[in-house]
């Protein structure tokens, strides 16, 4: 079951890919041209076709001026590789939820050896299934959303030229996703981690044809380098101290590692310190955390439904996975806690102030991501392990959900992600709006909807947690909360009310196709009913039971989340309505409000709009730098000195010598008999004084 | 006074050293470049005579008519050589010839 779990994915994307490649091949049998084909013809494809592309697409396309030209059709096969990829991911989501019963309910937990992998002297690693409470919840939350985001997409992307290789990338990232939860071993986790990763380029890069597209999907690849990194180098020094990459020997190997340490050049670090926080620079990288977090707003730039799959539910948390997962050596090392603690506050804060005065649609939504996945490793750095995956959980149904309902809007809206130029559209679009309504609910945390249980226990958990940034943590997720609050409701509020502001997109707009507002109400239900039901497990006395030896919880935290004063409780509502309520007076009774406060506090506001100038200051310490690093090795290093004293040098020497000996030839008749008198002269010279003289 | 080995020599040096200057300080004509050669020849077949008297070998004698008959030979191709090249390029002062001029 749990094969057929994890390899469904995988069939289905070489099958959708095969498909695409052959109908790649088809369309141009000569083969070397299919590219060119491609590029030449994409791009009209999306400006006529602006259906299913992307409002940036749009205007990338029209300035190519392509309009006139004829649709590209759709590949062939199209229906067929979504139905090749969706029909077994519907079953893949359904064993995941029978598997979560099973393993977390029943206690079955699974390990299953596939074939070995890597045999190198010490180095010992195997393919092979892990699944316990912690992975079942994972498999639920990757398996579900993925399926409906494939639904999803068979409406959204219903006249993309594409799809084949859409459908199979999307079932790729499947796979590696549910190769990462799965994994026994860290290696296997590091091939799911780059798979996704992968996954996620070629994603944000689908729609190639855009150079923002590229530029995204690059720098989403390179930051997360950077991440992957720290998250190397904390494996190999896992493998040093314990000497195998095995779950198990890992976790029995830990609690021998305390006050070891690392020798590093005269500096002796602790070594689970410093192991932990490489591996947690990995999981900033993936998890979009405070510094390493500018790659996801540009991500945006992918089709929506990628962003919901891959940059809301299910990639970005792995980052969260990973800290959970190796949960007992992060519970040993109280340090590298406080230090998870503290960028996860200041993520949830420093991405909620920014989300405050972003008009993109789908960004607004990014940086609440980032926020949220902030809140997630506040819990983590309280050794809340369980309640932090708890908001995973939730998170995953509601933030997929507000990102497809966005989607929707911009499919209604005809690809305009602006929301200034929106409004009023709750008339034109009932359900869409009543979704994201659900959503915003869920994820401010209104009493009893999903995220209300699982935000309050992290806020709960880092207000009773002994991690000496703790205080921080509180402080920076309740006002994290009241921010929360004030922008999704804006998101709302300026999208959905008021007076429309372009009277001929309003005028167009339409509700989404069934394809696409079917996997919205399911996420819409789940976002509803994926809290309460679930409270017990995930943070309340069920918790051990539940997830057993698959998380090492802090001792005391679930007990101490039970007796903290009732304000503390409260605290986070009340934030949540007083930000509501500011949102209202701003935006729908006194909407010069916010004009005249971004007015007022001009540099506040700049700073916010401009994302606190991360993109500036990483341009400014790190992209320049390395521009000119390059620009110098090139001209001078590569130019100068290599080609100047290698093969253009010595080139340039012969040429230099062979034109001086070049002179030599007169062409001149008694200038050759001179030469070979001289010479004959010499010789004879030579032999009667030289040799012949003897 | 009876002329000994030396005079011949002597004659034999002084037709070589025409030959040489004959090549060199001549700047009109290829023609007189092949004459200076069949002196230099000369030059040659004249030391080689006298020694071959001078010692009683014939094969001096010998030699020098083999040189003789190259020379002939050598003053045939010249001169062919001469009138193709002055049908193809309708010269051949000595300054014209410089085809090999890098």
């Amino acid at each position: 079951m749990i094969q057929a779990i994890v390899f469904l994915p995988l069939i289905g994307a070489i099958l959708a890919g095969l498909i695409s490649i052959f109908g790649a091949h088809a369309r141009n049998p000569s083969g070397d041209t299919v590219e060119h084909h491609d590029d030449a013809h994409g791009a009209d494809a999306h400006a006529s076709a602006a259906h299913a592309a992307d409002a940036h697409d749009d205007h990338a396309a029209d300035s190519h001026g392509h309009d006139d030209h004829a649709v590209e059709p759709p590949a062939a096969g199209s229906r067929a590789a979504e139905l090749i990829t969706t029909i077994p991911l519907l079953a893949a989501a359904a064993l995941s939820w029978f598997a979560f019963y099973d393993v977390g309910l029943m206690h079955h937990d699974v390990r299953i050896a596939l074939f070995p992998w890597i045999t190198s002297g010490d180095l010992q690693v195997s393919w092979s299934l892990r699944v316990d409470t912690l992975t079942a919840v994972m498999l639920v939350v990757v398996n579900t959303v993925s399926s409906l985001v494939h639904l999803y997409s068979i409406g959204y992307m219903d006249e993309d030229p594409n799809r084949p290789r859409f459908f199979a990338y999307l079932s790729l990232f499947t796979f590696a996703m549910l190769m990462l939860v799965t994994s026994d071993n860290l290696v296997q986790l590091f091939f799911g981690w780059e798979g996704v990763g992968l996954a996620s380029y070629l994603l944000i890069g689908f729609w190639y044809q855009k150079p923002s597209a590229n530029a995204a999907a690059i720098k989403a690849f390179v930051v997360n380098r950077v991440g992957d990194f720290g998250f190397a180098l904390g494996i190999f020094a896992i493998f040093m101290l314990i000497g195998s990459t095995d779950f198990e020997t890992i976790f029995a190997g830990a609690p021998g590692l305390t006050g070891k340490t690392i020798d590093f050049f005269g500096w002796h670090a602790d070594a689970l310190t410093l192991t932990c926080l490489l591996l947690f620079m990995g999981a900033m990288g993936k998890s979009a955390q405070f510094l390493l977090h500018t790659w996801l707003p540009d991500a945006m730039e992918g089709p929506t439904p990628v962003s919901a799959l891959i940059h809301a539910a299910t990639m970005v948390t792995a980052g969260v996975f990973m800290v959970a997962r190796l949960s007992p050596l992060f519970e040993l090392a109280p340090n590298a806690q406080a230090v998870v603690m503290f960028f996860g506050a200041t993520t949830a804060f420093f991405a909620a102030t920014i989300g405050l005065v972003q008009n993109d649609i789908k960004r607004i939504v990014a940086y609440s991501t980032c926020s949220q996945l902030g809140y997630m490793f506040v819990a983590m750095g309280a050794g809340a392990y369980s309640v932090g995956m708890f908001h995973l959980f939730t998170h995953a149904f509601f933030k997929a959900l507000l990102f497809l309902g966005s989607g929707s809007v911009i499919y209604a809206m005809h690809h305009e992600q602006d929301i200034r130029n929106m409004g009023g559209l709750w008339r034109k679009i009932p359900f869409t709006f009543f979704v994201m309504c659900i959503g915003t609910l869920a994820l401010t945390g209104f009493p009893f909807f999903a995220g209300y249980f699982s935000k309050d226990a992290i806020i709960e958990s880092a207000f009773v947690s002994h991690n000496p940034l703790a205080f921080y943590g509180f402080l920076m997720t309740v006002i994290a909360a009241g921010l929360t609050s004030f922008y999704s409701w804006r998101l709302v509020f300026k999208t959905f009310f008021g007076e429309p502001h372009d009277q001929e997109h309003y005028e167009a707009a339409h509700e989404s196709p069934l394809w696409m507002l079917f996997p919205i109400g399911v996420l819409a239900a789940g976002s509803i009913f994926a809290g309460f039901p679930f409270k017990e497990l995930f943070a309340g006395n069920s918790v051990d039971e539940f997830f057993r030896e698959s998380l090492k919880m802090n001792p005391h935290i679930i007990e101490d989340m039970e007796t903290i004063p009732q304000w503390i409780k409260l605290l986070p509502t009340v934030l949540m309505a007083i930000g509501a309520y500011v949102s209202y007076v701003f935006y729908i009774r006194r909407p010069y409000m916010p004009v005249e406060l971004a007015r007022q506090h001009q540099m506040l506001y700049q700073f916010l709009l401009n994302k606190w100038y991360f993109d500036e200051l990483y341009d400014f310490i790190f992209v320049r730098p390395a521009k000119w690093l390059g620009r110098f090795l090139w001209k001078f290093g590569d130019g100068y000195v290599i080609d100047g004293f290698g093969p253009d040098g010595v080139s340039a020497r012969v040429l230099d010598v062979t034109r001086n000996v070049v002179k030599l030839q007169t062409g001149y008749l008694y200038h050759y008999a001179f030469a070979m008198l001289i010479g004959v002269a010499g010789l004879i010279t030579y032999f009667m004084f030289g040799v012949g003289g003897q | 006074m009876t002329i000994g080995l030396g005079h011949y020599l002597a004659v034999g040096a002084i037709l070589f050293t025409t030959g040489i200057l004959g090549i060199f300080l001549n700047r009109k004509n290829i023609i007189i470049i092949l004459m200076s050669i069949e002196l230099i020849l000369l030059a040659v077949n004249v030391n080689l005579v006298a020694f071959s008297t001078f010692l009683g070998d014939i094969v001096g004698q010998v030699f020098a008519l083999l040189v003789l008959t190259v020379a002939a030979a050598e003053a045939a191709i010249g001169l062919a050589v001469l009138v193709v090249y002055f049908r193809n390029r309708g010269s051949i002062a000595v300054e014209d010839v410089n085809l090999m001029k890098g």
